[in-house]
Parts: C-alpha cells; structure tokens; sequence
C-alpha cells in the first residue's frame, strides 16, 4: 500500500486539483479498506478499488462544497466546475511526465519553508503516516499535522502547480527536491537534540524518495549524486552505535557495514552524468560523496588516505563553503598532519548553537598533551550538547583525561 | 487566479536616480519586454499596472470606531516605504507569474493571491 500511496495521491490530484481533498479521501478509503478487506476479501486490483473510493468521497466533498457555496448566494455552477477543471489540466510545461514527479515538485516547491517541504514529502508522496513524522522530526503530532495542514493550505492559497516546469526551469527545480530529500536525511542521520543517536529510519525514507524521483528522472545529477552520499552515510547505521553508545568511526566494526550499500554508491559516482559539467549542489553532493567514500573501502582505519580526504574537503570549501565543511577538514588535517596541525586550521572556527567544534577542539587538544585545554573545551562542548547519547561520550570521554 | 503583484523594493537593482540614462532605458525596455511576455502567455492576463509617485506624497487614511477621519502624511514605512509599482493580473498559477516577473529588472517582488469574491 505504501509503494501505491504517492501515485494514488498524484492521480486524485491530476483529476481534482484539491491537495487538501486528495489526501483525506485516500486516507478514509484506506480506512475503508481496512474494515471492509478482511471481510469480503482483498479485491483483484487493489488500488483502483481505493482509487474508486477515494474519487467518490472527493466528489462528495465538492458536491457540499458547492451546496454551502449555494447557500452563501456565491455562483458556483458545476458548469464552472468544469471549466476551471478543463483549464488546470491543460499542461503548459513542455515536458509530459508522470503525475508522481509533479507530486514531488509540489511537494519540495521553494516557497514553501523546507521544513515543511520535507515532512509534506514523506507524507504525500512516500505515505508516511503524520504520527510517524512528528516522531522522527521530534515535534509533537498535533503541532507535525498541523504544519502539514498549513503546508496543504499554502498550496491551494499561494497557487503552487501540481505541474512540471519547462526543460529551463526544471534542473532548479529537481535541485530544490534534492535539498529538501537531504534535509529529511540529515534529520534522521544526525539528529541535534533528544535521546537517539540516530533515527535511520527517517533517513532509509529519504532514501525512498530518492529512489522515486530516480525512477521518473534516472539521469538527474543532482539525485544520483545524492543518493549516492546518502547510501554511504546510511551503510555505517549499524555500526554507529552499540549499546546505545556513540562509536567513532576508527572503532567501528567494519564488518556490520552495508557493503551492498556501498558498492551501489560506488556505481553511481561513476555515472557519465556526473563526469560533465554539475551545479555547485551537485559538485558538492558529489565531493561529500567521494570523502565517504574514502572510508567505506578502505579495509581498515589505519587505511585511511586522510591525505586525499583533505584534497576533497579543500575542493568543498571552495564551491560550497560551510563552517562544517571547515570542522570536518581540520578532523582530516590532524589526522594527517598531526594534532598541532588540525588546531590550526581550527582556529576561529566557531558553529552557533553546536557544540562540535569544542568536542573536536577538545579531543584534539587532548591529543596534544594539554589536558586542562582538553578539560575546558570538553566543559564547553558538554554544556551546549543537546543530544544525549553524544552528550555521555563526551562526558565520559572528559572523565577519562589523565 | 488573480495575484497582486507588489515591486516592493529595488532589490539587487541599482536605485532609479542612481542609473544613468542608458540603465534606465533597459529598465524601461524590461517593462515593455514583460507586457508583451504576459500578452503571449495563454491564460495570463494583465489587468491592471501602475508605477507609484514619490511616497512622500502618499496619504494615510485612518477612521475611529466614532466615525471620524484622520489623515497623515506618507505611507506606512514598513509596508511601502521605497514602493514602485503594481501589477494585477490573472495567472494559472504561482510558477508563472515567478517565470514572467523575471523578465523584470531584479526588483524585490511580493505576489499576493487575492480573494475571488461573486456575487
């Protein structure tokens, strides 16, 4: 049901245009469904019995609608109806495509605020039920439903197109849905606050929308590259965390890796589309993907080509330049220079609101001898440390200077 | 969909007394380029556009609950101060009013639907 949802929603709304309407409808024919199957048993063609479903209670949506309108003295003739119907449904975009990726280009639409183009993402086009979001977004699911509800009202008030834009404006646009897939990653992949360490299973969603979307546009750069960065991210899940504890990469055991995972990453760096000219989010997707890379096939930590690792994050500052790209890089200098080197290309990096740049500062100043340094730097990382599984490895790692 | 389009600020613009005669002649021309972009594009039509004067010569109105009339001198600050001009028009939907506002010079831009009232 899950794998039919995003191409159900995008034909109600290929028909009727009403986002708002589309999506309650399924929902109740699915509910419907649920009561009614494991009676009568479960149709021949599933989801055109919840497609037939669904169509008639938006029907009988608009149809209460336009008494209510009626009674309001406002005109509202189906005839109208129709017409407005008509006209929505001729395509001006020169591209014909499949209803899903206009879908997804509604969804992850660039006026609407990320945050909210995520979470309308995983739960128009993947299904993901809204209680779920809120769960592995850390928001309550009163408050997760209601930025959905205002996402869906937005679309209908602002007049954002269930549409393809033309070939100009597309790769933008695919861009956008890149970014906003990302952020549902990052989300899971390392969360800022709260008791999990990581949430993979918000990041294998990402992961599903990528897929999506790479179904109807196989050859999109910015996807591929993506996807493959997130594969190599995702390959490490199991191997993060043990005992509900943090484990550095150095000590993971690299043998609970997804090495499929990885492999299939590899594969797609290689695509020819990205051999050509990128965009600057494409080139960066495809550096962070190569210093993963760099980890996930060496065989062991001491393998590490931390000098080739450095090459790519200077290459990252210069097209997209972020003081996490900078923390990471200097991760990789002490590592390959030496600790007084990685404090160097620290210095005057500071994170607002995050408490890694002192953690790294900490456990470099450690590495160097200076144990009180160390001592402080842990102090300031704890204090501004919001994620409580990170927030004991540092503790314990301050408890354990010399 | 109606939208009333706002040209709220001069953006990445150079500001209008600042350009030479030539600048202004292409900001101008931009102007004709976007009437004519509009008049081709099926379901789009422009129904009304103005540039606005001087703001200092703007009034406000305000009215008390008791009826009575107060006027002040210029606009709100922070709603039009620096305001250009206007566009009304009917668009299909959000992406192409954005596709055509770019032929604009690169002005800071408010699109607001408007609500469809019949009676």
């Amino acid at each position: 049901m899950r794998e039919e949802w995003g191409r159900l929603v995008a034909l109600l709304l290929s028909q009727f245009r009403r986002i708002d309407l589309a999506e309650d409808a399924l929902g109740d024919a699915v509910e419907a469904a649920s009561r009614t199957w494991p009676v009568d048993g479960v149709p021949d063609n599933p989801a055109g019995w919840l497609m037939t479903a669904a169509k008639r209670r938006v029907v009988d949506r608009l149809r209460t609608e336009a008494v209510a309108a009626r009674k309001q003295q406002l005109l509202l003739t189906d005839a109208e109806r129709h017409q407005e119907g008509a006209r929505t449904m001729a395509d001006s975009g020169s591209l014909v495509e499949d209803d899903v990726l206009r879908l997804v280009l509604m969804c992850a639409h660039p006026a609407l605020a990320p945050e909210s183009a995520s979470a309308l993402s995983l739960r128009l086009v993947l299904g993901v039920p809204t209680s779920d979001i809120a769960r592995l977004f850390l928001v309550p699911a009163p408050t997760m439903a209601a930025r959905i509800t205002r996402a869906k009202k937005r679309i209908v008030g602002a007049g954002i197109p269930f549409a393809v834009p033309d070939a100009s404006a597309l790769p933008g646009r695919l861009d956008t849905v890149a970014q906003t897939t990302y952020l549902a990653f990052t989300a899971g992949y390392a969360p800022g606050t709260g008791p999990d360490l990581l949430r993979a299973e918000l990041s294998g969603e990402a992961i599903r929308l990528a897929r999506v979307v790479l179904g109807l546009r196989p050859d999109e750069p910015s996807l591929l590259a993506l996807l493959a960065l997130m594969l190599l991210q995702h390959s490490r899940r199991d191997a993060r965390v043990s005992d509900g504890r943090l484990v550095l990469l150095a000590e993971q055991d690299r043998t609970r890796w997804h090495h499929d995972e990885v492999a299939e990453a590899t594969r797609l760096l290689a695509a020819p589309c990205l051999g050509g000219p990128v965009t600057p989010l494409t080139a960066s997707y495809v550096l962070q993907a190569r210093i993963a890379a760099e980890h996930a096939t060496v065989a062991s930590a001491a393998e590490t080509r931390w000098d080739r690792i450095v090459g790519l994050y200077d290459l990252l500052l210069q097209i997209a330049p972020s003081p996490s790209a900078r923390l990471a890089r200097a991760v990789a200098v002490a590592e390959d220079r030496g600790a007084a080197a990685g404090l160097d290309a620290l210095e005057g990096l500071e994170i607002p609101d995050s408490h890694r740049p002192a953690a790294v500062r900490a456990e470099l100043l450690s590495r160097a001898g200076e144990t009180d340094a160390a001592r402080a730097a842990y102090d300031q990382a704890i204090a501004a440390c919001r994620n409580d599984v990170e927030r004991a490895f540092l503790t314990s790692q301050r408890d354990g200077l010399g | 969909m109606k939208y009333l389009v706002l040209l709220i600020g001069d953006g990445a613009e150079k500001p209008w007394p600042e350009q030479t005669e030539s600048e202004q002649a292409a900001a101008m021309a931009k102007f004709g380029e976007f009437d004519r972009a509009c008049r081709d594009r099926d379901g789009v039509e422009l129904l009304a556009g103005e540039a606005l004067g001087d703001s200092a010569h703007a009034t406000v109105m305000r009215t008390s609950t008791d009826g009575r009339v107060a006027l002040t001198d210029g606009p709100y600050a922070e709603v039009i101060e620096g305001m250009g001009g206007f566009y009304l028009l009917e668009a299909p939907d959000l992406d192409v009013v954005v596709e055509l506002l770019r032929v604009l010079p690169p002005y800071d831009i408010q699109i607001h639907p408007t609500v469809e009232v019949t009676s």
